[in-house]
């Protein structure tokens, strides 16, 4: 039996890696994305826990369209990249400043 | 300690250091099949929470189809990684210092709330089917949010599709309508001959001279 603290620990530390891996790749578009799909993991287990210890179906309700969401947000995500690099040869993040921001 | 335990150990400790490898490596690749095994190790810690249905679901929608997606796009693009890690390690003090105290604040309050909460739950009764369970509240409470899914879904596959969709200018292609829509007197200009004389006649072709004109709708 797992207690419920082990679970959410172990979401946090998940998070924690994802935050982390979004500051070191900044430059490298794909890792990022593959950053923000450890996060929404981390995000889904904690959802998980709390459904099976409140004895709650509504989490995995929720973790269902966490990642259909996430699933649409990727696919986007990767179409972008596509073109990006289709149109500028390269992804590098710094180079994207066409807007002045 | 019982069986189930180690497992959640040995499930976590594998997840977090696949996630660590999926940031730290150097060839995107690698990144990707790393997070591969993330995928797969989380689907085993659903498993162990009796979310039967959606670790399933991780590994046919993740493994079998972003993570390919994934792998694609990282295999058709020709990056430079040298120009990408430049600078890596410059932002890891940063990195580190947030990490970590990211993870200890969370893990500080988490691990001072346990010990009211501790009390673990058990498996669920015999005869319990989760996909069952689900599958009932997805179609009755949450059937609007449901169908809002598959809009998004929708949505997703028609932006993926608009973004990279390419009309290449210099293609030649045919148009169906046009051919469907021509008539024969748009082709065809029958001119009625002139000459009466019978030694100019070939074959009794003269009076009427067949022109083909140039046909639009072809070779745009």
């Amino acid at each position: 039996m797992i207690p419920l603290a082990y679970s959410l620990v172990l979401g946090a530390l998940l998070f924690a890696i994802g935050v982390v891996g979004i500051f070191l790749n900044r430059r490298n578009l794909i890792i990022l994305l593959m950053a923000i799909e450890l996060m929404l993991l981390a995000v889904n287990m904690n959802f998980i826990a709390f459904s099976h210890h409140l004895r709650d179906l509504d989490g995995q309700v929720f973790v269902f369209f966490i990642l259909t969401v996430a699933a649409a947000e990727s696919a986007i995500g990767l179409a972008i990249l596509v073109v990006l690099f289709r149109n500028r040869s390269n992804i590098n993040v710094d180079e994207l400043d066409d807007l002045k921001g | 300690m019982d069986f189930t335990l180690i497992l959640f150990y040995v499930f976590g400790a594998v997840l977090l250091g696949s996630a660590m490898l999926v940031v730290l490596v150097r060839n995107p690749v690698h990144a990707a099949l790393f997070l591969v095994l993330a995928f797969v190790t989380a689907a085993a810690l659903w498993l162990l929470l009796y979310a039967e249905f959606l670790a399933i679901t991780l590994v046919l929608v993740y493994v079998g189809a972003v993570m390919v997606l994934f792998l694609f796009v990282v295999m058709m693009l020709d990056i430079n990684i040298d120009l990408l890690r430049e600078g890596f390690w410059r932002n890891a003090p940063l990195a580190a210092l947030v990490g970590l105290l990211m993870a200890f604040e969370m893990v500080a309050l988490l691990l001072r709330g346990s010990k009211g909460a501790a009390a673990a739950t058990g498996a669920p009764p015999a005869g319990y089917s989760n996909t069952k369970a689900l599958g009932s509240v997805l179609y009755t409470d949450y059937v609007f949010p449901f169908e809002l899914a598959a809009v998004i879904l929708l949505v997703a596959i028609i932006a993926a599709i608009a973004l990279t969709l390419r009309q290449r200018k210099e293609t030649k292609y045919q148009d169906p309508g046009t051919q469907l829509s021509a008539r024969p007197s748009e082709r065809l200009r029958i001119v009625k001959g002139m000459g009466t004389g019978s030694s100019q006649s070939v074959g009794g072709q003269t009076s009427s001279t067949i022109e083909q004109k140039s046909v639009p709708g072809s070779g745009q």
